[in-house]
């Protein structure tokens, strides 16, 4: 019986076994179809991965080496990342039927390196949500409990590497969209840096805040994942120069760390009690294990929000104007009078949910002659803002902590029909995309609900390496 | 900053969108909940401060002027809904 725990182990495996690719996507594939009803799958590429796994093992016996570093790594990838000759749909209608023409850049780089990419996660329509539920191909559903969400908007991603359907997989983080959910399933949510990832064939949703994310089972494997999608790329003027380091050999756990944490975060009244309480006993463990950990204020942490819409969805409105029905996606059936304003309005109109059209609507008002100082710069702003206060926080601490959200996985259903109330599951996380620094949810905690939650941390820009050994070094002290 | 009829009738022809009667009094509701709720940030004193418009303080990435291929005519067409040899079709737009 085949069983995963982390990749180096996987790749000891492989070495011993001859058929070892062929065995683990079989498993992989067992346990997809065993898990169907989680609905976290639009389409599993069974007979390829399988086809793939053949040559892995193949090159092994025959003694071709340096194997990759993702050598047999099987791989998911959310329905945004586009792999060539695959549909990718961002859980949408109005593209349900697109094939991709190229490889995002993160593919490329996976596949070069011999990963096996296994299928394609549901998520919410165009990354657009906090639960998963705004697919057009219906709910994606917690492992732990299929009656709660698994978050989103890469709930199908999240869900894959939780109920073990794959080892990583790669989804996208706006505002939240990797790390709430790998809160709500419990494994690890990683949104690096913004730019320190191609977004090249990735499907945008507001791109000043769009960044590749990485779902995992432990951080090492993240580690590894990101030194190989990281870093610059022709194809993305903003792909970061900056040098990837070998983050998986580099991180190290006996560092102290000077850690800030948000007074006006952890007294939220919206916040979960335990959830607080839990937060507070573990800072006392890490003032234990020699780091020193201060509050600060932030009185602006409930402004984030409010900038974060007006910003994507302004955003959104832009990027999304190029589903027209014209080049590609949808196009709705026309009368012998329709002309191309009424071609456009009904393809967009049928081929969009409600909450992107939403979200499109809103993006539309704030960039709107009349409207655009008001509520555009304004928050363009109040960005500035926040920016020049983190930077300033960095000056003095390593990183902050704060929770991942203010709650355990909620019911599906519940909070579908107020788009405010979902709106504020993502306080905690939009901060990291408003300011471009890389963010983490590690999973730490299980609340006495049974439901599993993290606790995230948040480095300055580019300091990935610091980030993940803080991260493993409390992952050790929990244990 | 109250929604109206003819504000989402107008927004909705700028963002080539359309909806039912029951559709839009449903988007007033909600833009009007959404519209309200960022309304915060008139709190928040901005005097002076310059909108913050780009995340990585990257300058200019430059490369050599080198020719490659990109998407061949073929590839560019493949996901089109209605296409002939080598156009995209879309209902006739110069009037007579």
């Amino acid at each position: 019986m085949f069983s995963f725990t982390s990749i180096e182990i996987y790749q000891q495996f492989l070495l011993a076994n001859q058929d070892g690719c062929k065995i683990a996507v079989n498993h992989y594939l067992s346990v997809i179809e065993a898990n169907k009803q989680l609905n976290a799958f639009l389409e599993v590429y069974a007979q390829e991965a399988l086809a793939q796994a053949a040559d892995l093992d193949a090159k092994r016996a025959a003694g071709n080496r340096p194997l990759g570093k993702l050598h047999g790594v099987i791989v998911a990838l959310k329905d945004v990342i586009c792999y060539k000759d695959h549909k990718v749909s961002a859980s949408s209608h109005i593209l349900e039927n697109y094939l991709s023409i190229y490889n995002a850049t993160v593919v490329e780089k996976l596949l070069a390196e011999d990963a096996i990419i296994i299928g394609r996660n549901n998520c919410d329509e165009f990354a657009m949500g906090s639960s998963n539920e705004n697919s057009a191909f219906g709910a994606v559903k917690n492992a732990f409990d299929e009656t709660r969400v698994p978050g989103g908007s890469s709930g199908g991603s999240a869900v894959a590497v939780q109920a073990g359907m794959c080892m990583i997989s790669l989804g996208s983080d706006t505002g939240g969209s990797v790390r709430q959910p790998a809160d709500f399933c419990g494994i690890v949510g990683l949104k690096p840096t913004y730019g320190r990832i191609s977004r090249y064939g990735l499907i945008a949703y507001a791109s000043s805040f769009d960044q590749i994310g990485i779902f995992a089972a432990n951080i090492d494997d993240a580690a590894l994942a990101l030194e190989i999608i990281a870093g610059n790329d022709a194809y993305d003027s903003t792909a970061s120069q900056q040098i990837v380091p070998n983050y998986s050999t580099q991180l190290q756990s006996n560092k102290k760390y000077k850690i800030a944490y948000f007074t006006e975060a952890l007294s939220n009244p919206a916040l979960d009690k335990e959830i607080a309480a839990s937060i507070r006993l573990f800072i006392e463990q890490l003032k234990a294990d020699g780091h020193e950990v201060e509050p600060v204020t932030f009185e602006l942490l409930n402004y984030i929000v409010p900038v974060y819409y007006v910003l994507t969805t302004a955003e959104a409105s832009s990027n999304l104007s190029r589903f027209d029905g014209v080049k590609y996606g949808y196009r709705a059936p026309l009368t012998a009078t329709d002309d191309l304003t009424e071609m456009y309005k009904k393809s967009r109109s049928q081929g969009f949910g409600k909450e992107v059209q939403r979200r499109i609507m809103l993006g539309t008002f704030v960039l709107s002659a009349g409207y655009y100082d008001a509520y555009f710069t304004k928050a363009q702003q109040v960005r500035r803002i926040l920016s020049d206060t983190t930077t300033t926080i960095f000056k003095q601490f390593d990183a902050i902590i704060m929770p991942t959200v203010p709650t355990t996985a909620f019911k599906i259903g519940e909070k579908s029909t107020d788009p405010i109330e979902m709106f504020l599951a993502d306080i905690y996380t939009v901060f990291a995309n408003l300011v471009g620094i890389p963010a983490i949810s590690v999973p730490l905690f299980k609340h006495s609900n049974g439901l599993p939650f993290g606790l995230q941390v948040l480095c300055s820009h580019f300091n990935e390496l610091s980030l993940l050994s803080l991260s493993k070094r409390m992952l050790e002290l929990k244990k | 900053m109250e929604v109206n009829d003819i504000m989402i009738e107008n927004l909705a022809h700028l963002a080539r969108l359309q909806f039912t009667d029951l559709g839009k009094n449903e988007f007033k509701t909600d833009l009007q909940r959404m519209i309200t709720f960022v309304e915060q940030l008139k709190e928040v004193d901005t005097t002076n401060v310059k909108p913050l418009l780009h995340l990585s303080d990257t300058v200019n990435v430059l490369r050599e002027d080198v020719l490659v291929e990109s998407i061949s005519q073929e590839l560019a067409l493949k996901n089109a809904p209605k296409k002939d040899n080598n156009f995209f079709l879309v209902p006739k737009v110069i009037k007579k």
